[in-house]
C-alpha cells in the first residue's frame, strides 16, 4: 500500500491572500494526501513549531506579499535548528524568477508560481519525498 | 386590442417563430457543425441561451425596471448625465516603499492625467503593527506604502493640494486612525474637514469573509465603523465613510453572483448598524459607496453593476424607508480583476484589462483602477501603470462608448441577465436574513462565525480551479495556446529593498523621540478609557494622531480593550 503522505500548508507573513493555499490544500486532499492547513499570519516560529509537532513529509509555504526573501530563509534556518529539515519544503505565490534561485539556495526544493496545476505539485511531491 | 394584449400577441408570434427557427434552421446547422460546448455558462454558473429575445424578458416594464439615469431604480446610471458631463474618476491604487517614494508615484500619476488618488498601505499598517514590530519583518513597504505616524502621512501628501483632489484609502481595521491622519494633514494644509473629499474602505465584514485583514472581533469592529459614520456625518460631510467591497470577495474566488450578493448584504448590514445606533438613514446612507471587481465575462459583469444599482435602490427605499434619493443611489468604484492576470506572457494582460475596464465603463462605474500588466510578477512599474492609465484614457477619449448612457440597456441578453443576477442575489439575501432571524446584520455575524461565506467562496474557487485544469475554463497562454519561446521581459520590475525597512524604523524612532511624550501617552490613555465605554472614539483618535502616536500604538490600545479575532481556517 502507498505510504500516507502528510502535508502542512502554511501561510507565513501578513498577507491574507489565502485562495491559493486553500485550493492547494483541497486539491492535495482530493489527491489522497493528508493535509493540515495552518491558517493565516504564521510567523516562522509558528510554522516550525507546527512541523515539529505534526512531523509532516511536506511543508508547503504560500506567500504573496513579497516578504519571502526574509521569511523563507528564516523558516529554513529554524527548521535546521530544530533538526526538522528532513521535511520537503515547497514554496508558492508571487515569487519573481530572480528570487527563485535564492530560495532554492536557502533549501526550498521547488517554487510553484501562478498557473501551476495541482497535479504537477502532487507528482512533484511523490517523486521528491525525502523519506 | 389593448397594448398589453398586443404585447402578448406579439410574444406569442415570437415564441412560435423561434420554435420554427430552432426546428428548421438551427437543427440543420447543428447537424453539420455542432456547438463548441455541451453547456454554455458564465462564471456564476448561469446557463446561457444561444439567443435572447423578447420572450426572455416577458414581464419587462421599462419605467419600473429601468427608469431614467439618476432616478429610481437607477438601473441605467447613478447620475442623470453620466459620462456626458464628466468621465469616471481615473484612480490608480498606488503605494510602494516609503511615503516619499509613493508621493513621487502620486505626482507622476497626476502629471499623466489621473484624476483621483488611491493609497495602498503596506501590510503592517493594515494589521496595525509598527514597522519595527517583529510581525512586520520582511513586509515593510512591500505591498504598499509604509505609514506609521502622521509624519509619514504629511510626507505622503507633500505638495498635493487636498482641497483639489479626492483620496481613497484602502484601509479597514485601522480605518478610523488613517482617516484622522488625513484630517490632520488637511488641517495643516488649511483645508477644513467639511471640504475634504475621499473614501476609506472601512468594510470589516468582507475582511472576515474574504480578504482577512481583520484585527478585532466583529462587534467592536462594527462599533469603530459606526463611530466613523457618526463623526463624518456631522463633521466630514463629503467623505465616503465605507467603500462596501466585493472586489476582495471576488478575488478570493467567489462567483459574480456571490460577489454581488455578499457585498450588497454587507452594505445593508451597515445600514442596519447605523439605524441601530439611532442615526437617520438619510443622514448617512448617501455617503456609503461600493467597490466591485471587473472580471473576464464581459456581459456578466455589466449585468452585475446594473443589477447592483437596482437592488440597492429597492432595499433602501422599501426595507429601510430612506426618502432621500441620494440614499437609494448606489455609486461604485471598480478595479479590474488582479486574479485574472497571468505571469506567463504578461503583455497579454493589457488586453484582459482593457476588456474588463470596458465592462466597468459600460456598467456605469464612478471611478476605475485598471491593473498594470506586470502585477502577476511584482508591484507595478511606472511604465506599466502608465499603460494601465492610458487604457482608461483611450476608452474615454477614443472609443466613443462614453457618449451614450447605458448603451446596452434594452439588450434582451443584458436585461435578462440583469434580472437573473437580481433574482439569485435575492436568494442569498433570504439565506443571510434567515441566519439572522430577519436581520441582515445579525445574519452577517452568524454567517461569518459559521463559515458560511468562507465555505461558499472556497467551494467556488476550487470549482474554478478544477475547471481550469480540465480546460473547461481557458487562460490564453497558460492552459491553451501555450508559448514555449522567449517573450519580451517587462522593462523593469519593482523591487523594494530591505533598506526601506531600516530607514522607516529609524524615522519612527525619531518621531517618537521628538514628540511631547506626556501628551502622547495621555492621549493613548484617554483612548483606552473611551474604548471601554460607548462614547464616540474619533475625536480622541484625532488627538492621539496629532500627538504623533503611531497607528500601531493606537491599535495596541484597542487590542488590549477589544481583544483580537482568530478565524477557524477551512478549505
Amino acid at each position: 500500500m502507498e505510504k500516507n503522505i502528510r502535508c502542512i500548508v502554511a501561510k507565513p507573513g501578513l498577507d491574507g491572500h489565502d485562495r491559493g493555499a486553500k485550493v492547494i490544500s483541497r486539491g492535495l486532499r482530493d489527491a489522497g494526501l493528508e493535509v493540515i492547513y495552518t491558517g493565516l499570519h504564521q510567523t516562522p516560529a509558528d510554522i516550525v513549531e507546527s512541523v515539529v509537532q505534526e512531523d509532516p513529509d511536506v511543508l508547503l509555504l504560500s506567500i504573496l506579499s513579497g516578504a519571502h526573501p526574509i521569511l523563507f530563509p528564516e523558516i529554513m534556518k529554524k527548521l535546521k535548528e530544530e533538526g526538522a529539515d528532513d521535511v520537503l519544503v515547497l514554496g508558492g505565490g508571487i515569487i519573481p524568477d530572480e528570487d527563485v534561485a535564492k530560495m532554492k539556495e536557502a533549501g526550498i526544493s521547488e517554487i510553484f508560481g501562478p498557473g501551476t496545476k495541482i497535479q504537477e505539485i502532487v507528482d512533484y511531491i511523490k517523486t521528491h519525498l525525502k523519506r | 386590442m389593448t397594448s398589453t394584449e398586443k404585447n402578448r400577441d406579439n410574444l406569442e408570434s415570437i415564441k412560435k417563430e423561434k420554435e420554427r427557427w430552432i426546428n428548421e434552421i438551427v437543427k440543420k446547422s447543428l447537424e453539420k457543425v455542432p456547438e463548441r460546448k455541451r453547456l454554455f455558462k458564465n462564471l456564476s454558473n448561469i446557463k446561457l441561451n444561444s439567443l435572447y429575445t423578447p420572450e426572455d424578458i416577458k414581464n419587462f416594464n421599462y419605467l419600473k425596471d429601468l427608469g431614467f439615469p439618476g432616478e429610481f431604480p437607477y438601473t441605467r446610471a447613478a447620475q442623470p448625465t453620466s459620462y456626458r458631463a464628466k468621465y469616471w474618476t481615473m484612480r490608480q491604487f498606488a503605494g510602494l516603499g516609503n511615503a516619499k517614494e509613493t508621493n513621487e508615484r502620486f505626482k507622476y500619476l497626476i502629471a499623466n492625467g489621473q484624476t483621483g488618488l488611491s493609497v495602498a498601505f503596506h501590510l503592517p499598517t493594515i494589521y496595525g503593527y509598527e514597522s519595527s514590530s517583529p510581525m512586520s519583518a520582511g513586509e515593510v513597504g512591500k505591498e504598499g506604502v509604509a505609514i506609521d505616524s502622521l509624519a509619514d502621512m504629511e510626507q505622503l501628501f507633500d505638495g498635493i493640494d487636498l482641497s483639489k483632489i479626492s483620496t481613497s484609502m484602502t484601509i479597514n481595521a485601522p480605518a478610523s486612525i488613517l482617516l484622522c491622519m488625513y484630517l490632520a494633514v488637511g488641517e495643516k494644509q488649511g483645508v477644513s474637514m467639511e471640504k475634504l473629499t475621499g473614501t476609506i474602505q472601512n468594510d470589516i465584514l468582507k475582511e472576515y469573509q474574504a480578504q482577512k485583514s481583520y484585527i478585532f472581533p466583529p462587534e467592536p469592529s462594527m462599533r469603530l465603523i459606526v463611530d466613523t459614520i457618526e463623526f463624518c456625518t456631522k463633521n466630514v460631510p463629503k467623505w465616503n465613510t465605507i467603500s462596501i467591497s466585493g472586489y476582495h470577495i471576488r478575488e478570493a474566488g467567489s462567483t459574480a453572483v456571490q460577489e454581488l450578493a455578499f457585498t450588497l448584504a454587507n452594505g445593508l448590514a451597515y445600514v442596519e448598524a447605523g439605524i441601530d445606533r439611532g442615526l437617520n438613514v438619510d443622514d448617512f446612507a448617501p455617503r456609503l459607496s461600493h467597490f466591485f471587481n471587473a472580471h473576464n465575462n464581459f456581459f456578466e459583469e455589466i449585468a452585475k453593476y446594473r443589477a447592483a444599482r437596482r437592488i440597492w435602490a429597492k432595499h433602501l427605499r422599501e426595507d429601510y424607508k430612506a426618502i432621500d434619493p441620494r440614499s437609494w443611489r448606489l455609486r461604485f468604484h471598480t478595479q479590474t480583476a488582479g486574479v485574472s492576470l497571468t505571469a506567463r506572457e504578461p503583455y497579454n494582460n493589457i488586453i484582459r484589462v482593457t476588456l474588463q475596464a470596458l465592462a466597468a465603463v459600460l456598467g456605469g462605474t464612478q471611478s476605475l483602477h485598471s491593473n498594470s500588466f506586470d502585477e502577476a510578477l511584482a508591484l507595478p512599474s511606472e511604465e506599466a501603470v502608465r499603460i494601465a492609465l492610458r487604457t482608461q484614457q483611450i476608452i474615454a477619449e477614443e472609443s466613443g462608448v462614453a457618449d451614450v448612457i447605458d448603451p446596452l440597456g434594452g439588450s434582451y441578453y443584458v436585461e435578462a441577465l440583469t434580472n437573473k443576477m437580481e433574482e439569485e442575489c435575492e436568494n442569498y439575501f433570504a439565506k443571510i436574513k434567515e441566519m439572522g432571524n430577519g436581520s441582515i446584520l445579525k445574519g452577517s455575524f452568524v454567517g461569518i462565525k459559521n463559515n458560511f461565506y468562507q465555505r461558499e467562496i472556497a467551494d467556488a474557487s476550487y470549482q474554478f480551479q478544477r475547471e481550469l485544469e480540465a480546460k473547461e475554463q481557458i487562460q490564453v497562454g497558460v492552459n491553451k495556446y501555450k508559448f514555449e519561446g522567449k517573450t519580451i521581459e517587462p522593462p523593469e520590475l519593482i523591487k523594494i529593498s530591505e533598506e526601506v525597512s531600516k530607514e522607516q524604523i529609524e524615522n519612527l524612532n525619531n518621531v517618537k523621540a521628538q514628540r511631547d511624550e506626556t501628551a502622547a501617552q495621555n492621549s493613548l490613555a484617554k483612548i483606552k478609557e473611551i474604548a471601554q465605554g460607548t462614547e464616540n472614539l474619533i475625536p480622541y483618535i484625532l488627538d492621539a494622531v496629532k500627538a504623533y502616536c503611531s497607528a500601531g500604538e493606537i491599535i495596541d490600545v484597542f487590542r488590549n480593550v477589544f481583544g483580537v479575532y482568530r478565524e477557524e481556517s477551512i478549505f
